[in-house]
């Protein structure tokens, strides 16, 4: 009741909530900082040779990473063609067909493959394809990728279908269409912005994903002709430099981190502006 | 924010024209000395105007009901009485209130709510146990010096609040076991734990069954020897049967106030009476 | 349904028959049955992702049993394989992480939640998620050129301070598992706080409300009344942030330093499960070798695996709202 007690009171109200204030600063900070120090540090090394030539051996200035550059841009593509089908569809079928216990076991695993650390989805790739076939290849690092995008877009195609209101789906049904047909008619048309937003973002994550390449897709100095060989791909590259004891690799490994930065981010921002309207984004 | 007019004005400046007629008198309140006075009380959320020059006297020890249909701005009065108001963003409150004589602006807020204690309109029990849902005012406000002592101030506020012989035996259990209707009265108990003078109850009793709402309503009778109590209800009933004084709004506005058998029986405005015989939409 | 052009009329089996082949016709069953297959092959591919993993390490499994997880020597010349540094280095490595982030992560969600006005928080939140986006081995990029050496410049600050325990003793070399405690600090912070912020938002407004009308002042209502509330839905979001300092590889593997020795020091290399995959497994020669890789791959699974489960529990019931 003295006024000492009411004084300290507010002391600790006014100290403790700057604190969270600073927290978030800090936060918010860390993000800041991470663009400006790439880009100082990895722009100024950017040249039109970083996306047209092939690493250079050590000791000889130049060269860029462009093999790498095409490397994730297949891994890319066939994680999309494992992991988009799988997910879409599984995602239509907990959104649209789903009985309740069935359904309650594919969220659960689904979510449970969501938490598999990505290292170890390498190690799965590997004693699935590397392993038989005794060589690395880009076919099991794509396989690594792929695996990782399935429990997202599972749960976002579910998400978007799911927030498509009712009345439209018996619309379409009133009329006399199938099940099936208003869904593939009225449904998944209204939905389709937001579940390609979806994919695009689930891109973006496994874009950046090296430990599952490690012993998959590997690693490869040159172009990795055709899928059944080795391939760079940009963030094993980024690591491989990064770990290197060689200068101008370092300089290279920053430009990279720069390329991939940019590419992640921007994917992001560009969705989840698109996104805006809607609250939440699947993570 | 705060306001203009002087604070000796109030004990003079008489109600607005609606309230002026025999002003509890018929209640045989006369002796009874303000508690709280609102002066031309405006309130806005952004644009909106939800509240019009707003001007009324709260008799100490003296139930006051505010009457009106949903949106009417009852209950944003009632919350401008805490200032709890000022909690939620992008709001301005203009006008005096007075509390004691003294602008409420001008207290400490932690120190006005202490005094002018709520209850709202769904029970809301901290998610703590019986106990300290109860204690939780007393320890905050340094209102108890040790064990002993808050111990004796929570069961005196449970039993005030008549809850004391249904819940002694299960003081550490958490407070969600309850019914709604002894949630409620918990909530009633924790408020009055701090000893408020003033007591603000939002529709206290607009998600409980009949017998819960008797045992509110038997609660406010006795409680008003200790405190000032006024109550937002959207129940006339309830209103004639605990209110001496009662309000009428309409959409922002404070139509009508006077004693409740007034209100209730021979109402001035039009609108009051076609609300309060269920002519009103 | 599409039965409802059969007359109610109908006979049983006929009518149920005529419905199949309605359905059939429609493409309805056709469809249920492509969605399905795809639902039911994500159970199979996580079914056979354990399969896989334990079965390739089998070797090693039967080799050492149990006690792979209780011993320390890692020696792949004489094939003698034990877990205990990696799972140290990792339990200390993600505890450090926790230790820095969970405050940082609460504070900077009840700042957004509670106290920032909605348009800050929403684009301070937007900058803070775009933080979990960017890739972890951009963190470590970063961990290794701008973290190491500044861990090197305060370093005796921290040791003038806390070098009296044991923790903070021994020659500092900048990779270490405190650098990677930090690095991985700056990653779970994003998911304490996304989450975090929506569960404190969740709480009724009327629980804030209570705690300010008893004379409560704004950090005391958010302390003593929503952050219980919210607890649970917050406790979730610890234990996937948790879940995921368990398993990140780059950021990890690029400052603990590699050294698969339990000391006391925080200042010491250590390594940690993960980041000993990602480092060792291309050079594994030898099948006892491989194996080893797979199982302590088999261990992480396990470990993460619990922790997820835990976490969306928490999760959950934190968004069925209060719980004493």
């Amino acid at each position: 009741m003295t006024s000492l007690h009411t004084l300290r009171r507010k002391a600790v109200n006014a100290v403790m909530l700057s604190l969270t204030g600073l927290c978030t600063f800090a936060a918010a900070g860390t993000l800041v900082f991470i663009l400006g120090y790439l880009f100082v540090h990895g722009a100024k090394d950017l040249s039109l040779d970083f996306f047209t030539k092939l690493p250079t051996p050590v000791g000889e200035t130049g060269g860029g990473m462009a093999n790498a550059i095409v490397g994730s841009a297949k891994l890319l593509l066939i994680a999309m063609l494992v992991g988009v089908p799988i997910g879409f569809l599984g995602g239509v079928y907990l959104a649209e067909f789903g009985g309740a216990t069935f359904s309650f076991l594919v969220r659960y695993v689904t979510d449970l493959l969501n938490g598999v650390p990505s290292i170890v989805i390498g190690i799965f790739a590997y004693t699935l394809i590397v392993l038989p076939q005794k060589h690395f290849s880009t076919i099991a690092g794509g396989l690594a990728l792929g695996v990782m995008m399935i429990p997202i877009a599972v749960r976002s195609t579910e998400e978007f279908l799911r927030a498509v209101p009712a009345s439209l789906r018996e619309g379409a049904m009133a009329l006399g269409a199938s099940r099936t047909k208003s869904i593939l008619t009225v449904v998944i048309p209204a939905a389709k912005n937001g579940i390609m937003t979806g994919i695009m973002l689930n891109l973006a994550r496994v874009a950046g994903e090296t430990a599952p390449l490690l012993f998959t897709s590997f690693s490869n100095r040159f172009w990795s002709p055709g899928w059944e060989q080795p391939t760079a791909a940009l963030p094993v590259m980024i690591f491989t430099y990064a770990i290197s004891p060689y200068e101008d690799w370092h300089q290279q490994a920053w430009a990279a981190g720069f390329v991939l930065l940019m590419l992640v981010l921007s994917v992001n921002i560009i969705a989840r502006l698109l996104l805006a309207k809607r609250k939440h984004v699947a993570r | 924010m705060q306001a203009s007019a002087p604070k000796s004005q109030m004990e003079l400046t008489m109600p607005t024209p609606t309230n002026s007629s025999a002003l509890g008198a018929s209640e045989g309140t006369s002796a009874s000395t303000i508690k709280l006075s609102a002066t031309d009380l405006n309130f806005h959320y952004g644009s909106f105007q939800a509240l019009h020059g707003i001007s009324m006297k709260i008799y100490a020890n003296r139930v006051t009901a505010f009457i009106g249909p949903s949106g009417c701005g009852k209950s944003t009065f009632l919350r401008t009485l805490n200032r709890l108001n000022e909690a939620v963003r992008n709001t301005r409150v203009d006008g005096t209130v007075l509390l004691d004589g003294q602008d409420i602006h001008d207290i400490e807020v932690s120190e006005l709510r202490r005094r002018v204690g709520m209850v709202f309109q769904r029970s809301n029990p901290f998610p703590k146990s019986i106990f300290e849902n109860v204690a939780y005012g007393l320890r905050i406000n340094g209102m108890a010096s040790n064990r002993a002592r808050l111990r004796e101030a929570v069961e005196q506020s449970l039993r005030r609040a008549a809850l004391w012989d249904e819940v002694k035996d299960k003081l550490n259990q958490s407070a969600y076991g309850l019914s709604g209707g002894q949630q409620q009265r918990l909530c009633i108990a924790r408020a009055l734990a701090v000893n408020p003078e003033v007591l603000l109850l939002d529709e206290p009793c607009s998600a409980l069954d009949p017998i819960a709402t008797a045992k509110i309503e038997d609660l406010i009778f006795q409680l008003k020897d200790s405190c000032t109590i006024v109550i937002v209800t959207h129940n006339m009933q309830q209103a004639a049967r605990v209110a001496d004084f009662t309000g009428f709004f309409l959409l922002g506005r404070l139509i009508e106030f006077d004693g409740t058998t007034v209100i209730f029986k021979n109402p001035a405005k039009k609108e009051t009476e076609d609300y309060v015989t269920g002519r009103f939409g | 349904m599409a039965a409802t052009s059969t007359p109610l009329a109908g006979s049983g089996p006929s009518r149920s028959a005529r419905s199949f082949i309605e359905r059939l016709r429609s493409g309805d069953q056709v469809a249920h049955a492509i969605t399905l297959a795809a639902a039911a092959s994500i159970l199979l591919l996580t079914g056979l992702l354990v399969y896989e993993l334990f079965i390739h390490s089998s070797e090693t499994r039967a080799k050492f049993g149990w006690s792979f997880l209780f011993t320390q020597t890692w020696d792949p010349v004489a094939d003698e394989y034990g877990a205990l540094p990696f799972i140290y280095g990792t339990l200390v490595s993600s505890a450090l992480a926790l230790l820095i982030g969970i405050p940082l992560g609460v504070g900077a969600a009840i700042f957004l939640a509670e106290l920032a006005p909605p348009k800050i928080s929403d684009a301070l939140t937007f900058l803070i998620e775009l933080l979990a986006a960017v890739p972890s081995v951009i963190y470590g990029l970063l961990g290794i050129f701008v973290l190491v050496p500044l861990l090197r410049i305060v370093e005796p600050a921290i040791r003038s301070v806390l070098g009296w325990t044991p923790l903070f003793q021994g020659p500092f070399y900048g990779v270490s598992l405190f650098s990677a405690g930090v690095v991985l600090s700056v990653m779970i912070v994003p998911f304490i706080i996304s989450i975090s912020r929506e569960v404190i938002r969740a709480v009724p407004a009327d629980q804030r409300e209570a705690a300010l009308a008893l004379g409560a002042t704004r950090w005391e209502a958010t302390w003593d009344v929503v952050i219980p509330y919210a607890k649970s839905g917050i406790l979730g979001s610890i234990f996937l942030a948790l879940a995921r300092s368990l398993g990140e590889t780059m950021a990890v593997t690029m400052v603990i330093g590699n050294d698969p020795k339990i000391k006391a020091s925080l200042f010491a290399p250590g390594y940690s499960i993960a980041a000993v995959i990602a480092n060792e497994f291309t050079e594994a020669t030898g099948d006892i070798y491989t194996s080893a890789l797979i199982e302590l791959g088999l261990v992480l699974f396990g470990l993460t695996i619990v922790i997820n489960a835990l976490a969306r529990a928490l999760v959950a019931t934190g968004n069925r709202g209060g719980n004493a």
